[in-house]
C-alpha cells in the first residue's frame, strides 16, 4: 500500500464557550455512558468531560480529559479574554497530580476521553447528543498521509534506550547478556 | 441496592453539633416518591404543631427530589420545607441550579437540620465527611459572595453552595436560600437565619444508580432535543423582550393599578437594548437544555442571576424603569432578599409614608424619588433597624404592628402571606379555589395544567383537543365546550384545581421542574413532562411498577397530607378567601358553592378538614388517627359532612 492511498479519520468535538449555559449534561451523559454496564449509574466525577465553571465571572468551558501525566506543569498562567480572566488550568484536559479532575473517584486512576467508541459507532459522542445549544458540536474529516505502521513496544523502548545510552553501548549491553545467559 | 435515591438521610443538630447518616425507609419512597412528599412525612412525624417555628425543635429540611441525578433531563429541584413564623404555617419552597444532584452524589437524599448553632456556622459536606464549621468570618456577606469564599476557602471549586444573606442572618421573613443561578424563597430562608446556618456546601463523588438503565436512557435521549424545540415550556416569557403581557396584566405600586398603555414600541426597544447590555449570558439548570436565567453584570454590581418574572416586579413596584430594576436585583439578591414579596413590602412602606402613617421621625432623611426611597428602605429591612424590624416580618405583621390605620394597606396578603400583584375585574372560578385552597401559598406554585384561557375558534380548538397528550379525558371535553368569557361549571372548576395542583405535587415530590411540567401546560397545552409519560420515568429509573392512576393517588397522598400539617396546625375554611381585591367583581354565593364543591370532591368535612375515610382510602390512618386524638374529627364515624 502507497502512502498516497491512506487517509485517517480525524474525529474532533468543537467547543463554542459563548454557547455553553452550564447545564453540565455532558458530564452526566458521559458517566452514564461509560457506566458498567451501560448507563447503570451516573457521575458526573467520573465524565471524561467536565464543564470549569467560575459563574461569577461568566466562565464556563467544557474540556475533554486528555493524557495522563505524573508530573504538575510548571504553567500557572492567566489568560484574559474578552476581558474575562481564565486560568491555565481551564483550558487543560490532563489528568494530573495537581487537581481532582479527570480521575476515577474510587481508584484514582486517570480517565481519557476516548469518543465514546462503540460497535456499532455512535453516530456523535453522547457529550454533543446532549447539548442541543451546540456549545460542542461533532466534526470528522478526513486527513491525507495516512497513519503510520504502528511500531512494537520493544522496538519503542529499544529507541528510548539508543537516544539514551547510544546505539553502541546498548548492543554491547545486549551482546554481554546474550552471553552471560548461555553460561 | 436503591435505584434514583441514595437511601440515606443526612441530620443535623446544630444544637448539639451531631451529624448523623441516618438510612430511610424504602416504603416510604413507594408511598410519597421523595422530595416534598417524605419530607411532609417527616415533619407530620417530628414537628407537633405546638412547636413554634422560630424553636429550635422546628426542622429545615433540604430535600433533592426523587429522579435527580438520574438522566432524566430537567430533574434537578430541591425542595425546602419548613414551618414559617409569618403564617405559623407549612412553608415550602424550591430550588434549582446544582445543588440537588450533588447532594445525592454525596450520598444523601435530605439534609435535616434541627436546633440552633450557638454562633454562626456553616456546613461542609464531601461524601462520608461532613463538618459544622465556623462562619463568623462570612456573617454580613452577600448570598453568591457567600459561595465564592467557601469554596476558595476549601479549596474546592466544584462544590455547590446554598447560602443565605444579610436577610435570612437577621430573620427577615421574606429572606432567600440563594444557590448559583437559583434561588428558594416563600419563609424558608428566615429559618436558615434562625437555626444560625450561613450555608451549606456539598461536594459528591459517588455513583447514582438506574434500576432499568437501557429502557431509561431511550426515552431520556430524546427529550434534550424535544424540550429545546418546545416553545412552550422553559421560562417562556423571560426570553422576551416584549413584556406587555406583564406590565399591563400586574398591578404596580403595592398591588394597586394596572397601568394599560404604558407599553409601546419605543420602550420595548429601549429595554431590550439595556437587557442585551447587561446579561453576559443566558444559564441552565443541571441536566436541563432550557435557559431560564440571565446571568446580568449591572454597573457597580456584583454579577448575579435573573429569573422569572423578578424582572420587572421592582421597577412596576417602584413606578420605575427596566434599569432601576437590574440595579436593585443586584443589591437584593446578594441580601437574600424574595423579588416577590419584597418590593411589595416596599411599596407598601411608602404608601404609609404618604398617607402620614409613618413619618419623617420613622424615616429620618427619606429620599424623595421612589427608586432611592427603595434603596433606602431595603437597607432598613435587612438590618431590621427602625422601622425596617416591622417591614421585615412582611406586610400583614408590619401592618398590625404600625397601626394607625396601617391595616387597611394590606390588601394583598391571604393567609397572611403576600401574594401576586394582581388585580383582576370579575372572578375566575379554578382561579378562585387555587387560591383559596393551595396550601403552597403562591399561585404559581399551584396552577399551570389546564389553560388560563378558551380558544374562540372552534377548529383551533378541535387542533389543540387532538394533540393535547397531557390531559386527562375528562378535560379534553370540557376544553372543546369552553367558549371564551364564560365560565366553567362548578364540577369543572374543582377539577381543573385539583388537575393543577396534583401535578404541582408530583413534581416537588420527583424534582422535576415545573416549568417542563406542572406550570407548562397553561399556554399552550404541551408540557415534555405530564401525567402518562411521568410513570415511564419514574418506573425505569427507581424500579418501582407505576402507572398514571398510581402516580396519580400518591399526588392525592402527598397532597392531603401536606393539608394534614396545616390543619393540625389551626388552618380552617375560615382562612381560605383570596385577597379582598383579588377580583372586582365577586359573586360570593357562588364562592361558598364552589368551596363545598371543591372540599366534598376532596373528600374533606364542610371546615376543609379531611376525613377519616379519605385519610385511611390513602393509608393516612396515622393522620386520621392523630386528628381524632385532638378532637379536628370526631371520635367516631360518619364524619359531618
Amino acid at each position: 500500500m502507497t502512502d498516497a492511498a491512506k487517509k485517517k479519520i480525524v474525529k474532533e468535538i468543537h467547543v463554542d464557550l459563548d454557547k455553553c449555559i452550564g447545564c453540565r449534561a455532558c458530564e452526566l451523559a458521559c458517566s452514564s455512558f461509560h457506566a458498567k454496564p451501560r448507563y447503570s449509574s451516573t457521575n458526573p466525577a467520573r465524565a471524561r468531560i467536565r464543564v470549569v465553571v467560575d459563574d461569577l465571572n461568566d466562565v464556563y468551558v467544557p474540556i475533554r480529559a486528555g493524557d495522563y501525566t505524573p508530573a504538575e506543569c510548571t504553567g500557572r498562567h492567566t489568560h484574559t479574554i474578552n476581558g474575562k480572566e481564565y486560568r491555565e488550568c481551564s483550558f487543560c484536559g490532563v489528568s494530573c497530580p495537581a487537581r481532582d479532575l479527570f480521575k476515577e473517584p474510587d481508584s484514582g486512576l486517570p480517565l481519557k476521553c476516548d469518543m465514546c467508541e462503540d460497535d456499532p459507532p455512535l453516530a456523535e459522542p453522547m457529550c454533543v447528543q446532549v447539548c442541543p445549544h451546540d456549545a460542542l458540536t461533532y466534526e470528522e474529516r478526513e486527513e491525507e498521509g495516512g497513519e503510520e505502521e504502528p511500531r512494537e513496544e520493544l522496538e519503542i523502548g529499544l529507541d528510548a534506550l539508543t537516544k539514551k545510552y547510544g546505539m553502541k553501548k546498548v548492543m554491547d549491553t545486549v551482546a554481554r547478556m546474550a552471553v552471560s545467559k548461555k553460561q | 441496592m436503591r435505584y434514583a435515591e441514595t437511601g440515606f438521610n443526612l441530620e443535623i443538630d446544630l444544637s448539639r453539633g451531631s451529624i448523623e447518616r441516618v438510612e430511610s425507609d424504602p416504603a416510604w419512597t413507594e408511598r410519597y416518591l421523595g422530595g416534598q412528599g417524605t419530607a411532609g412525612k417527616i415533619l407530620w412525624d417530628r414537628v407537633p404543631p405546638d412547636v413554634e417555628p422560630f424553636s429550635p425543635d422546628n426542622l429545615l429540611i433540604f430535600s433533592a427530589g426523587l429522579l435527580l441525578a438520574t438522566p432524566v433531563p430537567g430533574a434537578n429541584r430541591t425542595t425546602v420545607d419548613t414551618f414559617s413564623p409569618q403564617t405559623n404555617l407549612y412553608s415550602h419552597s424550591l430550588f434549582g441550579g446544582f445543588f440537588g444532584p450533588e447532594l445525592k452524589h454525596a450520598g444523601y437524599d435530605k439534609i435535616i437540620i434541627r436546633g440552633k448553632a450557638p454562633d454562626l456556622v456553616y456546613l461542609w459536606i464531601h461524601n462520608d465527611k461532613v463538618e459544622i464549621r465556623d462562619a463568623g468570618h462570612l456573617q454580613g456577606k452577600g448570598a453568591l459572595e457567600t459561595g465564592a469564599l467557601i469554596k476558595e476557602e476549601l479549596n474546592a471549586p466544584e462544590a455547590q453552595v446554598a447560602a443565605i444573606g444579610m436577610a435570612g442572618e437577621n430573620r427577615v421573613y421574606m429572606a432567600t436560600i440563594e444557590h448559583a443561578n437559583s434561588s428558594a424563597s416563600r419563609g424558608v430562608g428566615v429559618i436558615m437565619g434562625d437555626k444560625g446556618l450561613k450555608a451549606i456546601a456539598v461536594r459528591g463523588t459517588k455513583d447514582i444508580n438506574i434500576a432499568q438503565p437501557q429502557e431509561l436512557f431511550e426515552i431520556c435521549n430524546p427529550m434534550y432535543q424535544e424540550i429545546y424545540d418546545n416553545p412552550y415550556c422553559g421560562d417562556v416569557f423571560l426570553h422576551e423582550d416584549d413584556e406587555g403581557w406583564h406590565v399591563d396584566n400586574f398591578a404596580w405600586g403595592n398591588a394597586r393599578e394596572r397601568n394599560k398603555g404604558y407599553w409601546n414600541k419605543e420602550r420595548e426597544a429601549r429595554w431590550k437594548a439595556l437587557s442585551d447590555d447587561v446579561r453576559l449570558r443566558w444559564t441552565g439548570c443541571y441536566n436541563c437544555p432550557k435557559d431560564c436565567h440571565q446571568a446580568i453584570k449591572y454597573p457597580g454590581r456584583q454579577t448575579y442571576f435573573q429569573k422569572c418574572y423578578s424582572k420587572l416586579t421592582y421597577c412596576m413596584a417602584a413606578y420605575k424603569e427596566l434599569d432601576f430594576n437590574y440595579d436593585i436585583l443586584g443589591v437584593t439578591q446578594e441580601h437574600g432578599l424574595d423579588g416577590y414579596s419584597t418590593p411589595q413590602v416596599l411599596a407598601f412602606a411608602i404608601e404609609l409614608y404618604e398617607a402620614g402613617i409613618l413619618t419623617d421621625e420613622d424615616l429620618p432623611g427619606f429620599p424623595s424619588d421612589s427608586g432611592e426611597r427603595f434603596f433606602y428602605l431595603v437597607d432598613k429591612l435587612v438590618r431590621r433597624e427602625g422601622v425596617g424590624d416591622a417591614l421585615a416580618n412582611g406586610v400583614y405583621w408590619a401592618a398590625r404592628e404600625i397601626g394607625k390605620g396601617a391595616e387597611d394597606f394590606d390588601h394583598n396578603s391571604m393567609k397572611k402571606f403576600e401574594q401576586l400583584p394582581l388585580k383582576l375585574k370579575m372572578i375566575n372560578y379554578p382561579y378562585f379555589l387555587m387560591y383559596a385552597t393551595g396550601e403552597k401559598m403562591t399561585i404559581t406554585q399551584i396552577e399551570g395544567s389546564y389553560p388560563q384561557a378558551a380558544i374562540a375558534d372552534r377548529k383551533e380548538r378541535e387542533e389543540f383537543v387532538k394533540n393535547w397528550d397531557a390531559a386527562p379525558e375528562r378535560f379534553k371535553k370540557w376544553f372543546l365546550e369552553w367558549e371564551p368569557r364564560t365560565h366553567p361549571s362548578i364540577e369543572e372548576s374543582v377539577h381543573i384545581c385539583d388537575w393543577n395542583e396534583t401535578m404541582h405535587y408530583i413534581d416537588d415530590a420527583i424534582g422535576t421542574c415545573a416549568f417542563l411540567s406542572s406550570f407548562r401546560g397553561q399556554f399552550g397545552g404541551r408540557p415534555p413532562y405530564h401525567l402518562y409519560n411521568l410513570p415511564g420515568f419514574i418506573s425505569h429509573a427507581t424500579g418501582m411498577d407505576l402507572d398514571p392512576d398510581r402516580l396519580w393517588e400518591i399526588g392525592r397522598r402527598n397532597r392531603n397530607m401536606i393539608r394534614a400539617l396545616n390543619i393540625r396546625r389551626g388552618l380552617r375554611r375560615k382562612d381560605e378567601k383570596p385577597p379582598e381585591d383579588h377580583w372586582k367583581i365577586r359573586d360570593p354565593e357562588m364562592e361558598t358553592e364552589l368551596l363545598d364543591a371543591y372540599y366534598e370532591f376532596k373528600g374533606w368535612t364542610h371546615d376543609g378538614i379531611p376525613t377519616k375515610e379519605t385519610l385511611d382510602g390513602l393509608g393516612l390512618e396515622y393522620v386520621s388517627e392523630d386528628f381524632m386524638k385532638r378532637g379536628i374529627l370526631p371520635e367516631s364515624e360518619p364524619s359531618e359532612d
